[in-house]
């Protein structure tokens, strides 16, 4: 009983995610076409750092062809904080906590439309990039896990723009994270591999930045096949990092539900 | 009279809109952040990018990227009081300016002032900060002088285009009508390479694109080998002329509005 009433919870707000999410073009559109203008961008205006000794593949449109898929996932943590930050200041949020909803639910529940968005992504990503040319050195199969780190790294981003949201009741907070969540991209091995990298500081930061293996993960799949040593630190990185951002969340909701 | 309610009106416009630039953190933190993430992200990311066969600037690749980030701070600042037009339009500001002020025309002065401001101080700041992470400049006093005019009308173009889009629009929900030609047109320009090293559609977009001859201009004014600058200064000239057009237009659909 317990059980199915929790499923049947998730399944409502899932839903209720899922369909808001999907209904606003403003969320889903820019999440699609931003990326996607920026690849076409990098590809043509950077092809020539392939010549570099050392690239690693003589395609940027190859290499640049991850940064979409945690582009778009930082696209869907600003959904996933104003998605949640519209339910607190329309006091949706306080309703809820009128009724016997338990709060794991509300928290999967809002999820889901992330994960909606973020399938729709990736899917879109991996079916442009092998319909330019890039091809995916692991195969179908490496297409699939793609498509699953994805999921993980806007699980993970998602969960972060949702904390903020429950941490701050406001939209406006959310858009003002935003910013340092595409530092967070810029601040990688987005644009050349950590090896090229020249400036030591700007090197040492990339290292030390989870994207930097979750970008590499996604490359290490689509360049040069099956590399087990980067997909365990890609999903590690997105994996931790959503389990964090899932409990500072969960933590967050739980003093947002005891103020209302 | 007519000229004084002219600039009077502009310098209360201008003060307004400074005033709010320098105590607004929200509005002057993203103005400065912006370019200076992407000066960072560029000149410490991609540097190993100057050794690329055929990379022929020799002022090296921080003063490189310093030409574009000028130049893209500049055209923001213009973009961003367009953003502060279309926010007087929603509050109900520029209605009431629109009945006390004499001549409009010192309504766009007014916010050109301010923008000029803004451009000025971001671009210093930018400057410093490239300064201290090794930007190297080669152009003498003349090129100097050339460089940052030419920035400053760029600054000039893309506040009379926000202008007049949010003029005709008049809610903050123009913003991306505004942002996003700005951004096409500065990233359809040889950013990160020069000109011949593109390839494919960008290299065909950057030869059409005004903002490459006004980036080549200015990188040449850096490394003290000023290159394009006549045609830069026509096509920086042609943009504002045209620009100026659209923002009266913009100002007589206001006018017909208030």
């Amino acid at each position: 009983m317990r059980r199915s009433t929790l499923a049947v919870q998730v399944g409502v707000l899932a839903r209720r995610s899922v369909v808001r999410t999907l209904r606003q073009p403003a969320m889903v559109v820019p999440s699609l076409v931003f990326p996607l203008i920026l690849l076409a961008i990098n590809a043509s205006g950077l092809d020539s750092a392939t010549r570099l000794p050392g690239f690693p593949t003589d395609s940027y449109f190859q290499f640049a062809l991850a940064i979409p898929f945690v582009q778009g996932a930082l696209f869907s943590a600003n959904s996933a904080g104003t998605n949640v930050a519209s339910d607190i200041e329309s006091g949706f949020l306080n309703r809820l906590a009128l009724t016997p909803l338990r709060r794991v639910a509300l928290m999967m529940g809002q999820l889901a439309g992330i994960l909606a968005l973020g399938l729709i992504q990736a899917v879109t990503f991996v079916v442009i990039g092998v319909a330019f040319g890039s091809g995916i050195a692991a195969g179908v199969s490496g297409a699939l896990v793609i498509i699953a780190l994805s999921l993980v790294i806007s699980l993970a981003f998602g969960c972060i723009g949702a904390f903020v949201a429950l941490r701050t009741g406001s939209g406006e907070a959310v858009q003002g994270v935003f910013p340092l969540f595409f530092a967070a991209l810029f601040l990688s091995s987005m644009a050349l591999p950590r090896n090229l990298i020249e400036t030591d500081w700007f090197r040492t930061v990339a290292d030390w930045n989870p994207v930097s293996y979750m970008l590499e993960a996604i490359r290490s799949l689509v360049i040069s096949g099956w590399d087990g040593e980067a997909l365990a630190l890609g999903f590690a990185c997105a994996g931790g990092l959503a389990l964090i951002a899932l409990v500072a969340a969960s933590s967050a909701l739980r003093t947002q539900m005891v103020r209302t | 009279m007519s000229r004084g309610g002219f600039w009077s009106v502009a310098r209360a416009v201008a003060w307004r809109n400074i005033h709010s630039f320098f105590t607004n953190p929200a509005i002057a933190i993203p103005a400065l952040l912006l370019p200076m993430f992407f000066f960072t992200a560029f000149a410490g990311g991609l540097s190993r990018v100057d050794q690329v066969p055929g990379f022929d600037y020799g002022a090296g690749y921080t003063t490189f990227i310093y030409g574009f980030v000028l130049l893209q701070a500049s055209t923001f600042a213009g973009i961003f009081t367009g953003f502060s037009v279309a926010r007087d339009f929603e509050s109900g500001f520029s209605r009431r300016l629109f009945l006390a002020a004499q001549r409009h025309g010192g309504i766009v002065a007014g916010y050109w002032l301010a923008a000029l401001t803004r451009a000025i101080f971001t671009v210093a700041v930018i400057t410093a900060v490239a300064l201290i992470a090794g930007l190297d400049v080669n152009g003498n006093l003349f090129d100097l002088v050339g460089l940052y005019a030419l920035v400053l009308l760029v600054n000039a173009a893309a506040m009379l285009f926000g202008t007049g889009i949010a003029m005709r629009l008049r809610t903050m929900q123009a913003g991306p009508a505004m942002q996003v030609p700005a951004f096409l047109l500065l990233f359809l320009a040889p950013v990160w390479v020069p000109y011949d090293l593109l390839t494919g559609w960008v290299q065909t977009a950057a030869s059409f694109n005004p903002i490459t001859l006004v980036l080549e201009a200015g990188r040449g004014f850096l490394a003290g080998d000023p290159t394009e600058v006549l045609p830069a200064f026509g096509a920086v000239l042609l943009l504002v002329a045209v620009t100026v057009l659209w923002a009266r237009g913009g100002l007589h659909s206001a006018e017909r509005a208030a």
